[in-house]
């Protein structure tokens, strides 16, 4: 739209300037107040009323006449016409209009008020009464006006008067005190219609006071109004009484007198005789007498009362059922004499009599309550006996406590798990259902006996409890519980077969129950959890087993295991797809029916990250500081706008094949700290594990940092598969990833899940341009190298390991995941190491492995490996020395053996007996060194510069060790401490 | 789709005070002219959006349905839709001529900052102080955002779009241009909080100012920086500085800044300074000042 061309077209503008519109609109000028004037037929302005009637208006143009609004008069002087000096009147000072007919002062002849017609002086009576009864006091103001207004007196009162009548007093002779207390009796006697009203109190007061000889006049009596409600207006509205406004003036001057009975009076006496009156003449009643009318009975006489309906319904029945109107066929019955004692009214529409009566109710008292009741209802726990331990079970016995066994078999919930199966019929779980199952069947007929006797003693109290019984039971519930004791500790652990005897008889009660459970007929092998799916032949190694187990096949385990393996691993799978088929056994039909299994598995372990991360702040900070923007500052990440905001942006989309949006993401584990550090990037630890895995013999020179190491084939590796490695990093090593086992999946085959996972997901491989001579590694393996950067400071190691031995021991990388399989759980408190080793290691143990050892067993692990790992790494001992490089061996994982862990170091490089000084020492210099390639490889990565490397790393690295030193203390105290416990324990 | 040509200008300084209008609608949160600059919209503080007419100075439609103050708008290319966005959360697509009501756009977590069309004004996005960006189709009825990018770690105070491109500033001191057409994100480290982004008249600079009251011109493609100005109190609020901050900001004279590309700032007589650059959507038909304080709007010629 060109600019122009909005000036035509345009919006109703409201608000303040009103300018521009104000052209369009008539000019309506406003008359002024000064041109609004009336005129007169002659002309002049009129005024509407004159200056004694309401006042000017003042003015020069509604006022007496003159511009200043009066008319100044002019000097006179009196000298000459004193004798004909005239008083000034009010009329002088009147208006014409004052004289008129409404004016104060009219000049016409008028009929005075008292010469007016009686019938005007009834209309007002007639507003009067009205007022008057509205009224707060009755009577009152009416009274005071006709005191005020003496000339209206009529000649009746005048005459009254005369006669010595006072205002106040009643009509008639003078009575003394007595009499007229008498008379007033005599009134009382007869029931007379005159009541004594409030003033008679005040009468016995001045009793003292009257002499003998004085006479009273009579009481005027004020007539109390004892007017029945005929009318049909709400209660207190009062219409104009049509006598009053219509009728005669028969009672008229009393009236005036007294304004407040007037209306009452009449009522009261007059009433009856009025009443042939007021049966022709009321009309009009509820519309009044307009008060400007000359009222003419003419105008209501159309109109009589019989033109109203008086009653409701038409003619009185007179059966005297008022109000009530029952159809004829109900109140026909009226006469069943029956009915006439029962209900005397009509029946409501729609209702019937009942044809016979209802009997009361006889209400019977309450009970009455035992004298200890309690209103409040304690209920005791329901144990079944299956369920709790016969320790517990026994306690609650002899307690008094609610066992289902032993409770009455009423209730559904003291039924036990197995009768209520029953009544619903279904079937019976394959399996054992309590503990008394698993027992010896020895066992078993003796607690049936305790039972049974139990039973006896509850049912008669009185022998109550025969001792060696009681004992029997509480040495045999014992012994299962016990039993139930360990054989839970030993269900964590590995199941060796150098075990006693009863954790033997636990493991193939075990056995046991998992094939009583598989080999029920609801066991559906499709439909059961997989739970080890992320490894394809373990998972297909526990479906033949679960398989065998529902064929019924006793050494089903042992034939469904792969022969190849060690019998170490056999072990430990056995034992584990045992837990696992009793853990996911198949549930009952009733109850897998409505469940149905999730349709994708929740990948919980692992969140979603953005691929890419910025850098870390301080350099950038830095850089702004010194205003070097431009290279330092920014970052270049890759961003996939979304395929519709590409489209309504008019753009190609720049990454036509992918689907992702926005920042591509990886998958990390979720609660990794590393998702929250800026360092995360794994290329970029690739390089620190190489960095680290550097003996400390090379860290002056630096030869092998070179790209060319970096590319070495992935076949270099066979010739140097064991690094030298400083043993106490070793050891750490080690522990952190005992303690990262005992982070991970309980089954313990991490690094298995982590291989598969890594080949199943492509979204972990890193696609780091400038990284092509690494290739994807796994996460755990990440995970390790990142361990290896946060080190607790040195100190904290000398103080615990001060009084250990110098044994310097290597280990691979199997060897330590072989330590996380062993010890699956950190927290495990029993069976430390010895129990935990496998068959051939505890062969090899020496008798009591000390903590301090541990290094040691390891070292024999290695040893005892019957797989050509250890001969290569006794080769890689002597010839690796001088360009050992760890990325190489991550590269080696999926297939080749094993990888010693980052930072190891050769025993024949570094043997079992060293001084610990010279340890201290190289392990300073092994940790100095990794710091400056760490340092290193952070500048590398974010420059892509790798030439440059060698040079910066020297000059950088001195003033960066120590921050980074205390990051990884602040790291890693948390993991220490928990290092130390797990020492503490297994001391 | 012809665009309207943003008016021919010669890059000079607005040099006075053309009118003055009393918005009464409390604070006002931004004055934005529309695409020509014949009209000015400004944000009111009393959940209202009022379109005035520059040449008269007169109010022309008052557009209420936002739930709380407003924070900005933006116009049209073809003066058919206004975007505006809200303390309320909601971003709000209005029909100029009937001001009712076209789209309600809930799902921001936090009030929105910023509001822009894209060229063809058939996406509308938005900054919030959750830190996302939200992109709203204007084209279809969907109610959720196309995309929503939350790269940034702190609350989006200013947003520009261009052709292909998309400039952000964010409180934690970052600008970042997501190029579309190249399917990259550029983030400049700043250091301190931005609170107003913009590209130059050219395309080929930005321009951040940040609560370290300097002004940043940096290089696009490299990201080096080309000039910088840095005044006590002129740019402390950016934002203000583009809508002209009424009272007394001291000494514009001196605030007078230019570089390759015409930023200029120039207050005359004390006048509030405009922005001179951007050219098709920015309020530089004349320049318009929104007195956050002095609630009422200048707009200058």
């Amino acid at each position: 739209m060109a600019s122009d061309e909005d000036s035509d077209e345009d919006f109703v503008t409201y608000g303040i300037p009103l300018e521009p519109l104000e052209e369009d609109e008539p000019i309506r000028k406003p008359v002024p107040v000064h041109e609004q004037t009336v005129k007169d037929e002659k002309g002049r302005f009129k005024r509407f009323h004159g200056a004694f009637t309401g006042g000017f208006s003042a003015g020069y143009f509604n006022t007496v006449g003159s511009k200043e609004g009066w008319a100044p008069s002019t000097f006179v002087s009196t000298r000459q016409q004193k004798a004909g000096r005239q008083n000034a009147r009010p009329e002088d000072f009147m208006d014409e209009e004052d004289f008129s007919e409404h004016g104060i002062a009219p000049q016409e002849i008028i009929t005075t008020d008292d010469f007016a017609s009686e019938r005007k002086d009834q209309l007002k009576d007639k507003a009067r009464v009205v007022n008057s009864l509205a009224a707060l006091i009755p009577g009152d103001p009416g009274l005071l006006e006709e005191l005020i207004a003496p000339a209206r007196s009529s000649i009746g009162v005048e005459l009254l008067r005369k006669m010595g009548w006072k205002d106040g007093q009643g009509v008639g002779p003078r009575l003394k005190r007595k009499q007229r207390k008498q008379n007033t009796d005599v009134a009382k006697l007869y029931g007379c219609a005159l009541p004594l009203n409030g003033s008679e109190e005040s009468e016995e007061d001045d009793d003292e006071f009257a002499p003998e000889n004085v006479t009273f006049a009579p009481k005027d009596v004020v007539p109390v109004d004892f007017t029945p409600k005929v009318d049909s207006h709400g209660l207190g509205y009062r219409g104009l009484n049509p006598l009053q406004a219509l009728g005669g003036g028969s009672e008229s001057a009393h009236i005036n007198l007294f304004t407040v009975q007037s209306d009452r009076t009449s009522s009261l006496f007059g009433g009856r005789n009025s009443g042939q009156q007021r049966r022709g003449g009321i009309a009009g009643q509820a519309f009044g007498v307009g008060a400007m009318e000359n009222e003419d009975a003419d105008i209501y006489h159309k109109d009589s009362m019989s033109n109203y309906d008086t009653v409701l319904g038409g003619e009185e029945p007179g059966d005297g059922l008022y109000g009530w109107t029952a159809p004829h066929q109900y109140s026909r019955k009226k006469n069943d004499s029956k009915r006439d004692v029962v209900y005397s009214g009509r029946i409501l529409d729609g209702f019937t009599l009942a044809s016979e009566i209802t009997e009361i109710k006889i209400v019977y008292p309450p009970p009455d309550l035992p004298r200890d009741f309690r209103p409040v209802h304690y209920f005791r726990p329901v144990v079944d006996s299956s369920t709790v331990s016969p320790i517990i079970a026994q306690a609650l016995q002899t307690s008094r406590g609610h066992l289902s066994q032993e409770a009455p078999q009423q209730g559904r919930h003291s039924l036990d798990s197995s009768q209520r199966r029953d009544m619903l019929g279904e079937t019976p779980l394959q399996g054992p259902s309590s503990v008394f199952e698993l027992l010896g069947s020895k066992d078993r007929e003796r607690l049936n006996e305790i039972r049974s006797a139990a039973k006896e003693q509850k049912k008669s109290v009185v022998n109550l409890s025969s001792a060696e019984d009681r004992a029997a039971l509480v040495a045999s519930a014992k012994a299962a519980a016990l039993q139930a004791l360990s054989s839970r500790f030993q269900s964590n652990t590995p199941q060796p077969d150098s075990l006693t005897s009863p954790a033997k008889t636990q493991a193939s009660s075990e056995t046991q129950m998992a094939l009583n459970a598989w080999s029920g007929p609801t066991a559906d092998a499709s439909k059961t959890f997989k739970p080890f799916a992320k490894i394809p032949q373990k998972q297909a190694r526990y479906d033949l087993y679960i398989n065998k187990l529902k064929k019924g096949d006793k050494d089903a385990l042992e034939s469904s295991l792969d022969s190849s393996m060690t019998e170490w691993e056999r072990g430990r799978e056995s034992d584990e797809f045992v837990r696992a088929a009793l853990l996911y056994k198949p549930s009952n039909s009733s109850l897998s029916s409505r469940f149905t299994r999730g349709k994708h598995e929740d990948d919980t372990d692992s969140v979603e990250v953005t691929r890419d991360q910025e850098n870390d702040m301080d350099d950038k900070q830095a850089a702004v500081k010194m205003k070097m923007f431009g290279k330092l500052t920014r970052e270049t990440f890759d961003w996939h706008p979304d395929k519709l905001l590409c489209k309504r942006f008019n753009i190609p989309d720049p990454y036509p094949g992918s689907s992702t949006v926005g920042m591509p993401k990886i998958k990390r584990d979720k609660y990794s700290v590393f998702n929250f550090l800026t360092v995360t990037d794994s290329s970029q630890v690739s390089r620190e594990a190489q960095s680290a895995s550097k003996p400390p013999s090379s860290s002056t020179t630096l030869p092998h940092l070179t790209p060319e190491v970096n590319k070495k084939s992935r076949w270099d590796i066979a010739g140097q598969v064991s690094e030298p490695k400083d043993p106490l990093s070793a050891f750490l090593s080690e522990t952190r990833s005992e303690v990262s086992a005992a982070k991970q999946i309980e089954p313990g085959d991490k690094n298995q899940t982590d291989s598969s996972h890594a080949s199943a997901n492509p979204e972990v491989k890193v696609a780091q341009s400038d990284e092509k001579q690494t290739e994807p590694k796994t996460e755990e393996e990440e995970k390790e190298e990142d361990e290896e950067e946060v080190r607790p400071p040195m100190d904290l190691f000398k103080a615990i390991f001060a009084s250990s031995s110098d044994e310097k021991s290597s280990s691979s990388e199997e060897d330590s995941e072989e330590e996380e399989e062993v010890a699956p759980s950190t927290s495990e408190p029993i069976q430390s190491s010895a129990e935990t080793l496998n068959p051939p290691i505890s062969a090899q143990l020496t008798p009591a492995p000390d903590i301090s050892k541990v290094p040691d067993l390891k070292h024999l692990t290695v040893q005892s490996k019957p797989s050509a790992e250890t001969t290569t790494a006794q080769n890689t001992q002597s010839s690796s020395q001088s360009a050992p490089d760890k990325s190489q061996g991550l590269d080696e994982e999926e297939f080749g053996p094993r990888l010693p862990p980052p930072g190891f170091i050769p025993s024949a490089h570094s043997p079992q007996l060293k001084k610990q000084k010279k340890k201290d020492k190289e392990k300073h210099k092994a940790k100095k060194h990794k710091k400056e390639k760490k340092k290193k490889n952070k500048k590398h990565k974010h420059k892509g510069k790798q030439k440059k490397r060698v040079e910066e790393s020297n000059s950088s690295s001195e003033d960066t060790d120590s921050n980074s030193e205390d990051e990884s203390r602040v790291v890693s105290t948390s993991e220490l401490l928990q290092r130390l416990k797990n020492i503490s324990n297994k001391r | 789709m012809a665009f309207p040509q943003p008016r021919p200008q010669a890059p000079q300084l607005p040099q006075h005070l053309l009118r003055t209008v009393e918005c009464q609608q409390g604070a006002v949160r931004a004055v934005r002219f529309n695409a020509d600059g014949n009209y000015v919209l400004t944000c009111g503080g009393d959940k209202s959006l009022k379109l005035w007419s520059v040449s008269r100075g007169t109010l022309l439609k008052t557009y209420t349905g936002h739930g709380y103050e407003v924070l900005d708008v933006d116009c049209s290319y073809d003066n058919s839709q206004l975007c505006s966005c809200s303390s309320d959360k909601t971003v709000i697509l209005w029909d100029v001529g009937s001001g009712q009501v076209t789209r309600k756009l809930r799902g921001h977590a936090g009030k929105v900052n910023c509001v822009q069309f894209n060229e063809e004004a058939t996406v509308m996005l938005s900054g919030s102080i959750d830190g996302t960006v939200r992109c709203w189709d204007t084209r279809s009825r969907q109610m959720k955002p196309i995309q929503i990018l939350d790269e940034a770690q702190d609350g989006i105070s200013s947003l520009k779009v261009s052709e292909h491109e998309l400039l952000t500033g964010s409180v934690d001191g970052r600008v970042r241009r997501y190029d579309l057409r190249m399917g990259q994100l550029n983030v400049d480290f700043i250091g301190s909080p931005i609170t107003c982004v913009c590209f130059s008249r050219d395309g080929q600079c930005t321009l951040s100012s940040s609560l370290d009251s300097t002004v940043r011109l940096l290089d696009k493609s490299s990201g080096e920086m080309l000039g910088e100005h840095t005044h006590s109190e002129l740019f402390r609020r950016w934002p203000c500085l583009l809508l002209g901050s009424g009272g007394g900001l001291p000494d514009f004279k001196d605030a007078c800044w230019e570089s390759c590309c015409p930023i200029t700032v120039l207050p005359p007589n004390g006048a509030p300074p405009f922005d001179c650059y951007g050219g098709v959507c920015s309020g530089v038909g004349g320049g318009a000042r929104g007195c956050s304080c002095g609630r009422q709007l200048s707009s200058a010629c």
